[in-house]
């Protein structure tokens, strides 16, 4: 007789846990069924992310380089599994790769992207990146990993707190994504994500009061109608590159803050 | 309060102390009696006008155009001639020395233009003269240098201009913003239509001279004058690659949501309600003088302006009473007067807007304080003004007010302190007064603003990126990173 395996219910990642969706509803996707994420899953999604974004923000660089590099660890050992979830083992291995590139850029984006400014007069003054916020992202349907390792990492590597909603045609990546996390070092909160309808869930979350920056690299054919609502609150709109790296990435996940002092005795 | 506070109570001048009056001279500045469009480098005449008046004396200065749809697309035309033409493919060294050239004329004729000014814009003489003309040619000269080195502050990113810049900017520091928009956009090789505020149009039209005398070539620097309307129209121009606005945050997002899905590069610079913290240890007289410099600083018409004060508890008294003093000082009046500290608001509009929320103040419970002094009849004026027993819910701590009005709170924790600081959607500055190094530098972390004054306020370089958090805006002007907003990269 053969075994009856057991399968996976796929549910939302929140605050470092795994509710089901409030709304009760799922959808079917690559064969299984995925939470169908609501208003108010999204609105508990930004409030767990604004809860974790000051301890986060406030961690050293170089302790938020190594949290994002064990997320590369713990994805390495899970190779074959995502390779069946994405477009394939090369997929895998880029996104691996690639946040290990971006683990690295966490103690060195404040002086590659700030500086000291000569002022004309008797002053200290310089400018440092700093974290937005609470970012939301609406992640690329493909490639289904790598397309969400590319906006995450960067949003995370500079100290941001993210609400990610996952591909909705290819969920299963970033729910399995979801137990890499949960089981690494990072915070519960910092990275939430919801699956669902993203016509839905888009732009509840472009014209949510407390999310920051938006990045609606794949927000495919309803751009105009979620920057239209970014503008509520003046968000950062960034247009990510869907499966790319670049240190200007993280920077556009960034503020700067110039500080001044008066020089004297 | 202690005894040595007590005696030092009354006014440190006696309340009948009289100053000579000290007025620059105004027949420096030679104005037309009517102004057209500066587009391609020719005047336009207007189809339209409206009269710029003088604030502090509401009397008029010049008839000014009132620029349509059809100018703006002559001036967006001959921007777009001018950069494919010629400019964008200009050597960068030569574009520099153009921008030398600019902010050298803007020195030799900066006292004119402090007149100009004050006269259009209520401002005191000796914040034009000492603050925003040499500030204005500063960043010319700083963006000058950047012309022909842009490879080196993006390395490995091929910069190149985006293309014709739409610039709209304020009534507070009309020549300085225009120049904080002008110089960076110049610089990297882009072309530019800006259009001056509504009632100070008068020191960007003076500026096209010094274009003239540059020889910069025709329409890379285009001025159209106007309300709203002609902003608005700027704005929705499809031939616009970039929009830069500095102004109030309604406004600001209302331009971010015209321009939802159509590409064009935007950044803001809107409002604020920094607080400006002051620690029990801070050297008090000190503070007092940054507090004084941070809100009546050019009648408080200044986004970044310290509005919200907070006090530490244990120091409140003695602070407050030393601030009260200082503000009997200030000299209210006539802005080309030398000694005028605290000049004219800047139109009948603003003046009604500081009064409704004053008002608003007074309702909501907080205690009103204001200086004896005389208002002069004609023009538009409001006298320095403390608000006490402020709570964080009234409108005075919640909106900006762009006057000379101060909301006093206080706190006992540095906690409590940032806690309070960071309750505002806003997030252009803050100030923090302490003698003590690490905390310094722990409130500049926890502070969400973008820029922080430490026993400072209010200052301002080239060299110095400015702009906001959150509902503040976005992007920088000033520094590397105030070229950015007006560079693509590969």
């Amino acid at each position: 007789m053969s075994r009856l395996p057991v399968q996976k219910t796929y549910k939302l990642y929140i605050g470092g846990e795994f509710p089901r969706s409030e709304s009760g509803r799922t959808y079917e996707a690559q064969g299984a069924n995925v939470a169908r994420g609501s208003r108010k899953d999204v609105r508990d999604a930004v409030r767990a992310a604004r809860a974790a974004f000051p301890k986060w923000a406030a961690l050293t660089a170089y302790n938020r380089g190594q949290v994002v590099y064990r997320i590369a660890e713990m994805l390495e050992a899970r190779r074959a599994e995502f390779a069946k979830l994405s477009t394939g083992a090369a997929e895998v291995e880029r996104s691996i790769d690639r946040l290990v590139w971006y683990a690295g850029w966490a103690d060195k984006l404040a002086q590659v992207l700030g500086s000291s400014n000569p002022v004309a007069g008797p002053y200290f003054n310089f400018t440092v990146p700093e974290p937005t916020g609470v970012v939301g992202i609406v992640a690329p349907e493909e490639p289904p990993l790598a397309g969400l390792v590319s906006r995450l990492a960067p949003a995370v590597i500079g100290g941001n707190a993210v609400v990610i909603l996952a591909s909705e045609s290819s969920p299963l990546a970033a729910v399995e994504l979801a137990e890499v996390l949960a089981t690494s070092d990072v915070p519960g909160g910092v990275v939430n994500l919801v699956t669902g309808h993203r016509e839905e869930l888009a732009p509840i979350l472009a014209g949510h009061m407390d999310v920051n920056a938006i990045d609606l690299a794949g927000a495919d054919g309803q751009a105009e109608e979620l920057e239209r609502l970014a503008a509520d609150n003046v968000k950062r709109v960034v247009h990510g590159a869907r499966d790319d790296q670049s240190p200007w990435e993280i920077a556009a996940f960034l503020d700067l803050k110039t500080v001044w002092h008066p020089i004297g005795v | 309060m202690t005894e040595l506070e007590r005696t030092h109570d009354r006014a440190p001048v006696p309340a009948s102390w009289d100053y000579a009056p000290a007025p620059e001279a105004r027949d420096l500045v030679q104005l037309r009696e009517r102004y057209g469009h500066f587009v391609g480098g020719e005047w336009l005449e207007p189809r339209e006008t409206y009269t710029t008046i003088d604030p502090s004396s509401e009397e008029p200065l010049a008839e000014v155009g009132q620029a349509t749809s059809e100018e703006v697309d002559l001036a967006v035309g001959a921007a777009r001639d001018a950069f494919e033409n010629g400019w964008s493919g200009l050597a960068p060294a030569e574009r520099a020395k153009y921008l030398y050239r600019i902010a050298r004329i803007l020195q030799e004729r900066s006292r004119e233009f402090a007149v100009l000014e004050s006269l259009n814009g209520g401002k005191p003489i000796r914040e034009s003269r000492d603050v925003d003309l040499p500030l204005s040619a500063a960043h010319f000269f700083y963006y000058a240098g950047w012309a022909d080195k842009l490879e080196y502050a993006f390395p490995n990113r091929k910069p190149r201009p985006v293309g014709v810049a739409g610039q709209i900017v304020p009534w507070n520091f009309p020549l300085l913003m225009l120049s904080w928009k002008i110089a960076p956009a110049l610089a990297t090789g882009n072309t530019v239509v800006l259009k001056p505020a509504e009632t100070t149009p008068l020191s960007a039209l003076l500026f096209a001279d010094v274009l003239r005398q540059a020889e910069l070539p025709p329409g890379v620097v285009n001025i159209l004058t106007g309300d709203g309307r002609t902003g608005g129209a700027l704005v929705k121009h499809p031939g616009v690659d970039k929009i830069a606005f500095t102004g109030s945050t309604e406004v600001g997002k209302s331009i971010q949501r015209e321009l939802a899905g159509t590409g064009k590069r935007l950044t803001l610079e809107l409002g604020g309600k920094a607080a400006n913290i002051i620690f029990d240890d801070a050297a008090l007289d000190q503070a007092v003088e940054g507090i004084v410099n941070g809100i009546y600083f050019n009648q408080g018409h200044v986004c970044c302006a310290g509005s919200r004060l907070l006090v530490q508890e244990s120091i409140y008294e003695p602070l407050i009473g030393k601030l009260k003093r200082r503000l009997t000082t200030l000299r209210v009046g006539d802005p080309l007067d030398k000694n005028t500290d605290v000049g004219a608001i800047n139109s009948q509009q603003q003046l009604d807007k500081i009064k409704e929320l004053v008002a608003s103040g007074e309702e909501e419970g907080a205690e009103i304080y204001q200086p004896p002094c005389r208002l002069p009849e004609k023009g538009y004026w409001f006298a320095p003004t403390v608000f006490t027993n402020v709570a964080q819910s009234y409108r005075i701590a919640q909106e900006e007010i762009f006057g000379p009005v101060l909301s006093v709170l206080t706190f006992r924790t540095p906690d409590e302190a940032v806690e309070k600081a960071n309750n505002t959607p806003f997030g252009l500055s803050a100030g923090v007064w302490t003698e003590k190094g690490s905390r310094i530098l722990a409130m500049a972390q926890q502070l969400r603003a973008g820029v922080i004054w430490a026993n400072t306020f209010n200052r301002f370089d080239p060299a110095s990126p400015f702009g906001g958090y959150k509902e503040s805006g976005f992007g920088r002007e000033g520094g590397r990173h105030g070229l950015e907003p007006y560079l693509d990269f590969e």
